[in-house]
């Protein structure tokens, strides 16, 4: 047991529900001060991770999301146990969020485009990719394709889920065989990496937009860092796997600050005309 | 032929019809019945170096093989061997990942951990099959893709992402064959398909058991039982759909007689692309976007029982 000096200043003390601490700053952060700058930190503009409700807020339009497949959950294909069951690890999540699954599907206008919407909650299950988040976003895709509509993907996850084990791994090749249909079809499809955007989500969909955005100072990667390190067997290099390394590298269009998201996607949603939809211009 | 390729996506108790069960291939486990090896057995065979290889099955299976270097990009990748060769005379493109027979090989090829160049010397040669109407072969066997550093910064996602939306709309026949590892996004880069078959102790997983343990068990150790957990062997591959058939091996597993093994491929690859290439090349591509399509298990409410709350009328008039 650690002895308290009597006499030393006495910690800071912050009602937690009120105040968050930048993790990168270290600044103290009023909630509500916080909430209103989009969840980017004052002090620094780190971005802090925002859940699938919030992000539907700062993209689509205001109440013009309706949200599709919304009550589709997830079954148990290979009766996965680990110290958990995986029914209960779903049930958990749920209780969490508030959502089924990690990824909102649905239509929307983003500044008055009608897009095909889908953002991904990290907080569920690590956003992972299973049964349910494949369907939803092959749904998706297909329904940006039936009513020729951009599709818009934020994506945050931690990769395949590895409950369902190799179906969550088909789950790759079925999202990029919808998101493909659309790429011959010249629906534009606008990928935005969020943190954390890893492993199978990276390795499929995610990489394959017309126009793949990230938020400043999200991890993205294909390995987890902790793997590379082993690998390497030494410590990795400060910045690696952020979005600004995959800027450097030629893997993402531009980084782009919260703030300007919104606008950013409808620039190039409105200068990515829908093949069939409008090509009186090019007769 | 719709019918019969698009059926033969879950063995089912009716198992695979249409895939010729003379050609030894197993499509029912009912041929396991009380005596399927554990998983963690299934992941031992499945990593046994004296196991054939890709260039030990090329060279059994194809007859005048010449192997294509390079990415055009950056550097030629020695964990993906990719060239052209003839399979019962007809030419066809082979793309496979190498693992080595002995340390040193393996340090060589990198334990067959293909780097994104390797993904993109075989998107380049997927490429050459579509072009010149010559079926694409792959064969799968890897621990995954390489996770170091300089593969992180050459995009290894990007890499597999696009070698996989390369061969989910490649116009030309694609049979697939898990020869040993089939592990996660490294080896589903080679892994779309027309057909997808595997030896029979060959494992496909979303991750390998050592990393599920370490995530879900917080040990490595565990490993066995998540391997048991992940349903990562042959049968169980079979009964999700994730692959079509097994090939059956030698008494004893592959390793023990490559020229047996590599008998029962051919037999099996013939017998496939023989198949295949009659399917008109739109007919395969929508069934190979089907096969894709339909994995997954969901549970949803039927139409109807969660009805949509009405409107009120004054929403409907301000138009919200």
């Amino acid at each position: 047991m650690r002895l308290r000096n009597p006499f030393g200043r006495k910690p800071k003390e912050f009602p937690s529900h009120l105040w968050t601490q930048c993790p990168n700053c270290g600044e103290m952060l009023f909630n509500k001060q916080l909430a209103r700058n989009q969840s980017v930190c004052t002090n620094c503009g780190h971005h802090f991770k925002l859940g699938a409700k919030e992000r539907l807020e700062l993209l689509a339009d205001a109440r013009s999301f309706t949200e599709t497949d919304a009550d589709m959950v997830s079954s148990d294909p290979l009766g996965f146990v680990d110290s958990k069951t995986y029914p209960d690890r779903i049930a958990a999540a749920q209780a969490k969020t508030g959502h089924k699954d990690a990824v909102l599907t649905g239509t929307a206008t983003i500044s008055d485009i009608p897009v095909v919407l889908a953002v991904m909650d990290f907080e569920f299950m690590g956003g992972s990719m299973g049964s349910v988040v494949g369907e939803k976003l092959t749904r998706a895709a297909e329904r940006a394709l039936a009513d020729r509509a951009p599709l818009v993907i934020v994506a945050a996850s931690g990769g395949a889920r590895m409950q369902e084990g190799t179906i969550a791994l088909m789950q790759l090749a079925k999202t990029v065989a919808a998101v493909t249909r659309l790429d011959e079809a010249g629906v534009p499809f606008v990928s935005v990496l969020t943190d954390p955007t890893t492993g199978g989500v990276l390795a499929s969909f995610a990489s394959l937009g017309d126009i793949v955005l990230a938020e400043p100072g999200a991890l993205i990667g294909f390995s987890g860092a902790r793997v590379t390190s082993e690998t390497i067997g030494e410590k990795l290099p400060k910045g690696f796997q952020r979005a600004e390394f995959l800027l450097d590298h030629g893997f993402v269009d531009q980084v782009v600050p919260r703030a300007q998201l919104k606008e950013r996607i409808a620039f190039f949603l409105g200068a990515f005309r829908v093949a069939g939809q409008d090509l009186r211009w090019s007769l | 032929m719709l019918e019969r390729i698009a059926g033969s996506r879950r063995a089912g108790p009716e198992g695979n019809g249409h895939l010729p069960v003379d050609a030894g291939l197993i499509t029912d486990t009912a041929a396991y019945a009380g005596e399927r090896p554990t998983a963690w057995q299934a992941v031992q065979t499945a990593r046994n170096i004296g196991r054939p290889h890709a260039l030990d099955v090329i060279s059994r299976v194809f007859d005048r093989f010449q192997e294509l270097h390079g990415d055009r990009g950056f550097r030629d990748d020695p964990a993906i061997v990719a060239g052209i060769a003839e399979l019962g005379g007809r030419p066809v493109v082979v793309v496979g990942q190498q693992k080595g027979a002995s340390t040193e090989e393996n340090i060589e090829r990198n334990f067959g951990m293909p780097y994104p160049e390797g993904y993109r010397k075989a998107i380049r040669c997927y490429r050459l099959a579509e072009k010149f109407h010559l079926p694409l072969v792959t064969l799968v066997d890897t621990p995954g893709a390489y996770p170091g550093p300089e593969a992180e910064e050459r995009g290894q996602a990007e890499a597999i992402a696009s070698s996989i939306q390369v061969m989910s709309r490649l116009a030309t026949p694609i049979v697939v064959v898990v020869l040993g590892e089939g592990g996660s996004g490294g080896a589903l880069a080679l892994g779309v398909g027309d057909v997808v078959l595997a030896l029979e102790n060959a494992i496909y997983s979303v991750i390998s058991p050592e990393g599920s343990a370490a995530i879900l068990w917080r040990s490595a150790a565990e490993a066995e039982r998540a391997a048991q957990a992940m349903k990562l062997a042959g049968p169980d591959l079979l009964e999700t759909g994730v692959v079509d058939a097994l090939i059956k091996e030698p008494a004893g597993g592959a390793h023990t007689d490559h020229d047996a093994t590599a008998a029962a491929i051919k037999t099996a690859l013939v017998a496939q692309l023989e198949r295949l290439v009659r399917v008109p090349v739109a007919d395969l591509l929508s069934l190979r976007y089907e096969r894709f399509r339909s994995f997954g298990t969901v549970v949803e409410p039927r139409a109807g029982e969660v009805a949509a709350p009405p409107r009120p009328w004054w929403r409907r008039v301000l138009g919200r």
